[in-house]
């Protein structure tokens, strides 16, 4: 066999950040332009804070966002919207109302307009709610037989306890007794101006296309509410918490450990501790658990940032057979990062990744929109990337050595198993203490 | 309003070893992707190797002449890159996107296993495990696990190639050997067989450059041939229905099959309009019948060929309209209502403005898959392989805003419910 050499790569260029410009407007909110204009299209995201809503009214709000105006039936909006290319979408998380969409460039004005009819003067008509709140419980039915589904509702309940992150998914019951007033209600208490970001990316002038959502959203005005959720309780650790699904063919294992803001001098290092970990394919873990012992196909970590509190959370699907051993080595991975320091040339691996992956991720229009509005829900800018590029760049395999011992040891994370608890309770017993959920 | 369009430029050119390539460069981003098309896929596995197309894109990481296991993917992410394939039914992807300056790793890293994957036992074995994972994910332990792509097939033909499980059954899995492996890499691997795509951040004169370098030396074998996989259209009406003991709310697909999307797109390509004039958003026919007044659906979509991938298909392939329903919900009452909506569009026409506004929703989201470089070189991959015509992506946006009305009105009579195969979910949970 011949052997070829691995050819070298080229350094990255200076992190370049494409033109941009921002305004707060006097109703209070914060027009964010990009300019990208590779495709001659535009994404909007518009974030408005929606921390402690409630959260049956406010899922079914989400979903009914689009359903009529003053002017515009719903398929008057989805209609006029599809006119110019374009399509929006609402969603929900536990701080904000996020409106998604995107258009051809020459239909920003009008997607602006359409979008600022829906934020100023929605109806909620009764026929329509109706056919939302009647699917949004199918949907909320579906979701429950989803084992990702039930394994993160069971997680979220551990970690938070009575925090409001503790709920994310509304009941089916809570959401039939949702009564189209009620929306109206919250619509004008909650989906206001002040402290929504509104981003703009694409073929456009960033000063031109602030005029444009100046003009088109000048009547969306009204007082903001105070939306602050507290800060997220600290993890306590205690006994494996398992989750009967009789039948189940695969146990979901679900772990979450401390982690912290992406401002926090330890992030970087944190985020290195992770990838080594099981952040990305080639981690540790991965490759344990997948191609060298083949228990499962997608396991990840991530760290999750959410407004009041971050974490870092541990998942994997794994053969309802070896979930005692992929349990075993996801503890032994743990156990190793958190005890040794990482290898010079793992981390280098793993800091090229995280690096090469924020360029990716600012390569096209939609990922910079997502980036922008994401870094808004955090009250940062795009030149973000560029202070938290170097601080990725400049880690040191002790302060990654830190880290990992600080925020990924085992003993510091609490565990959630759905699975057939009849098949899995007894190996999972033989390495840690086992409660079953109610 | 006018439909814009992308003038990616694209360069093409074919290696002394049969291999093709397409280059299309754009410097606005330092990123660059790459990939790589063989022209296999589902419906070219052998008969009692279900899902093997499948389970040899996994061999495919495995380790290479000059790459140990592991090596593949470390090289690709310790480069700041991304990586995957994936298996459809006329074709196997490779890729990768990764900062520009890692082009020459990638090319390097494609060339290898397109010499030669290390097809071990020991690999074999682990992928088998790890594929089973993914089918119990995807389909075994979840709620309408392979419905419609799965389940739809076996009803509306006939042949093996096209009936067949894709993901494959654990028996077959179970029975791959190395041998298998090794033939099927020699019978479709070859570099006459595929196609390679750049997309992004890079000079022409020097890609192309590395290419040779690269690919230059692979050994030339020589293409299969094509197989004809058509089948006639079915006669009569078709319907089964499976209980999913995981599912809490019943669900319907129909499937009809339309032209050759290669061999006569101009046919073919109005029913690519028509499944987004039914289906995309809430002006459009069926979801403003079904979902906003009837309440018999709480979603519905169409689209053609079984993965979605309309212009990466070869004959014969379906148009597909699937929905979930409520609670007792009632399929017969569904399409009827479809069957309703369909003659209503072929005896009344379209409104005025339906035909323009879905056409430039469709366009928006063609532009929007061609803004990641990705969006670019694996589409254009396959259109090399499958048209040699690579250039088409760039086309488009505006070949669907050239489809008439007559020409969506033709196609909606051909779906009638005699040439229609239906699924239905019955479900299972919670009863």
């Amino acid at each position: 066999m011949s052997v070829r050499p691995l050819p070298n790569l080229i350094p990255d260029s200076k992190l370049k950040l494409p033109k941009q410009a921002e305004r707060t407007l006097s109703s209070g909110l914060t027009v964010i332009a990009i300019r990208r204009p590779a495709v001659p299209l535009v994404e909007v995201r518009l974030r408005v804070p929606f921390g402690r809503a409630p959260l049956a009214r406010a899922t079914l709000l989400s979903q009914a966002l689009f359903t009529g105006t003053a002017r515009m039936s719903s398929i008057d909006i989805a209609a006029e919207l599809q006119t110019v290319g374009g399509g929006l979408s609402a969603g929900l998380d536990p701080d904000r109302l996020l409106v998604t969409g995107n258009s051809l460039a020459a239909g920003l004005d009008r997607m602006l307009e359409i979008l600022a009819d829906v934020l100023s003067d929605p109806t909620y008509p009764a026929e329509e709610v109706a056919t939302e709140r009647d699917r949004l419980v199918d949907h909320i039915q579906v979701a429950q037989t989803q084992p990702a589904h039930l394994a993160r509702t069971a997680l979220l309940h551990r970690m938070y306890g009575r925090h409001p992150y503790a709920v994310q998914t509304p009941e089916a019951e809570q959401v039939r007794g949702v009564r189209p007033g009620q929306l109206r209600a919250l619509h004008a208490d909650r989906v206001r101006p002040d402290g929504a970001v509104l981003v703009l990316v694409g073929d456009l002038n960033p000063e031109k296309a602030i005029d444009s959502a100046e003009k088109a959203l000048g009547g969306w005005i009204g007082p903001s509410r105070d939306g602050n959720v507290p800060p997220t309780p600290e993890l306590e650790p205690g006994p494996l918490r398992l989750v009967d699904r009789p039948g189940a063919v695969q146990s979901s294992l679900r772990m979450a450990l401390p982690a912290v803001t992406r401002t926090d001098p330890d992030y970087a290092a944190l985020q290195l501790a992770n990838m080594v970990f099981g952040g990305y394919f080639s981690s540790r873990w991965v490759e344990n658990i997948r191609e060298d012992k083949g228990y499962t196909y997608g396991p990840h970590s991530a760290i999750e940032h959410f407004v009041a509190g971050s974490a870092l959370v541990v998942a994997a699907e794994v053969a309802t057979e070896v979930t005692g051993p992929a349990m075993l080595e996801t503890l032994y991975e743990l156990g190793r990062i958190a005890s040794l320091p990482p290898g010079e040339e793992e981390l280098e691996q793993a800091r090229r990744y995280s690096l090469g992956t924020l360029r990716l991720g600012m390569s096209t229009q939609a990922g910079l929109a997502g980036l922008a509005s994401v870094f808004a829900s955090f009250g940062l800018r795009l030149e973000h990337l560029v202070e938290h590029s170097a601080a990725l760049a400049s880690a040191t395999r002790e302060q990654v050595a830190e880290a990992a011992a600080r925020y990924l040891a085992p003993s510091a994370a609490v565990t959630v198993v759905l699975g057939d608890a009849e098949k899995i309770e007894a190996p999972l017993s033989a390495l840690t203490a086992v409660e079953l959920a109610e | 309003m006018k439909i814009p369009a992308t003038k990616y430029p694209v360069e093409r050119f074919t290696l002394d070893n049969g291999l093709r390539v397409v280059l299309t460069p754009d410097r606005t981003a330092p990123v660059v992707g790459v990939a790589v098309v063989y022209d296999v896929g589902i419906r070219s596995e052998p008969e009692g190797r279900t899902g093997f197309a499948h389970l040899f894109e996994h061999l495919m990481f495995q380790g290479s002449e000059n790459l140990e296991k592991l090596a593949h993917f470390r090289h690709v992410q310790g480069a700041g890159g991304s990586f995957n394939g994936s298996t459809h039914l006329d074709y196997t992807d490779y890729f990768e996107v990764l900062p520009s300056g890692a082009l020459e790793r990638a090319l390097f890293l494609e060339a290898d296993r397109m010499r030669g994957p290390r097809l071990t036992e020991e690999n074999l074995r682990n992928q088998v495990d790890v594929v089973k994972e993914e089918i119990r994910v995807n389909v075994l332990n979840r709620p309408y696990g392979g419905f419609p792509w799965l389940r739809l097939p076996p009803v509306m033909f006939e042949t093996f190639a096209n009936a067949h499980d894709g993901y494959g059954s654990f028996g077959d899995l179970d029975h791959a050997t190395v041998a298998d492996a090794e033939e099927f890499f020699d019978k479709y691997y070859a570099s006459g067989n595929a196609v390679l795509a750049v997309a992004g951040d890079f000079d022409v004169a020097e890609a192309t450059v590395l290419i040779q370098r690269h690919f230059g030396d692979v050994q030339a074998r020589s293409k299969p041939k094509l197989p004809d996989f058509a089948e006639p259209d079915i006669k009569g009406e078709r319907r089964e229905s499976y209980v999913d003991r995981l599912a809490p709310l019943p669900a319907v697909a129909s499937g009809w099959r339309v032209p050759d999307p290669i061999g006569d797109f101009e046919t073919y390509l109005p029913y690519v309009v028509l499944a987004e004039v039914l289906t995309d958003g809430d002006a459009s026919r069926l979801v403003e019948r079904l979902v906003q007044r009837d309440r018999t659906v709480t979603s519905v979509g169409g689209y053609i060929g079984f993965m979605g991938d309309e212009y990466q298909v070869r004959n014969p392939t379906a148009m597909l309209l699937q929905a979930h329903m409520p609670p007792g919900g009632d399929a017969d009452k569904v399409l009827r209502a479809v069957d309703e909506e369909l003659d209503r569009l072929v005896t009344g026409g379209l409104a005025p403005g339906e035909l323009t506004r879905t056409q430039a929703r469709m366009a928006t989201h063609l532009l929007r898959d061609t803004d990641a470089v990705l969006g670019r070189a694996l589409p254009m991959a396959v259109l090399e392989a499958q048209r040699g015509r690579p250039e088409m992506l760039n086309d488009l946006p505006r070949l669907v805003g050239e489809v008439t009305e007559a020409q969506i009105l033709a196609a909606a009579a051909t779906l009638r419910p005699e040439r229609r195969s239906t699924i239905e979910v019955v479900p299972g949970a919670n009863q």
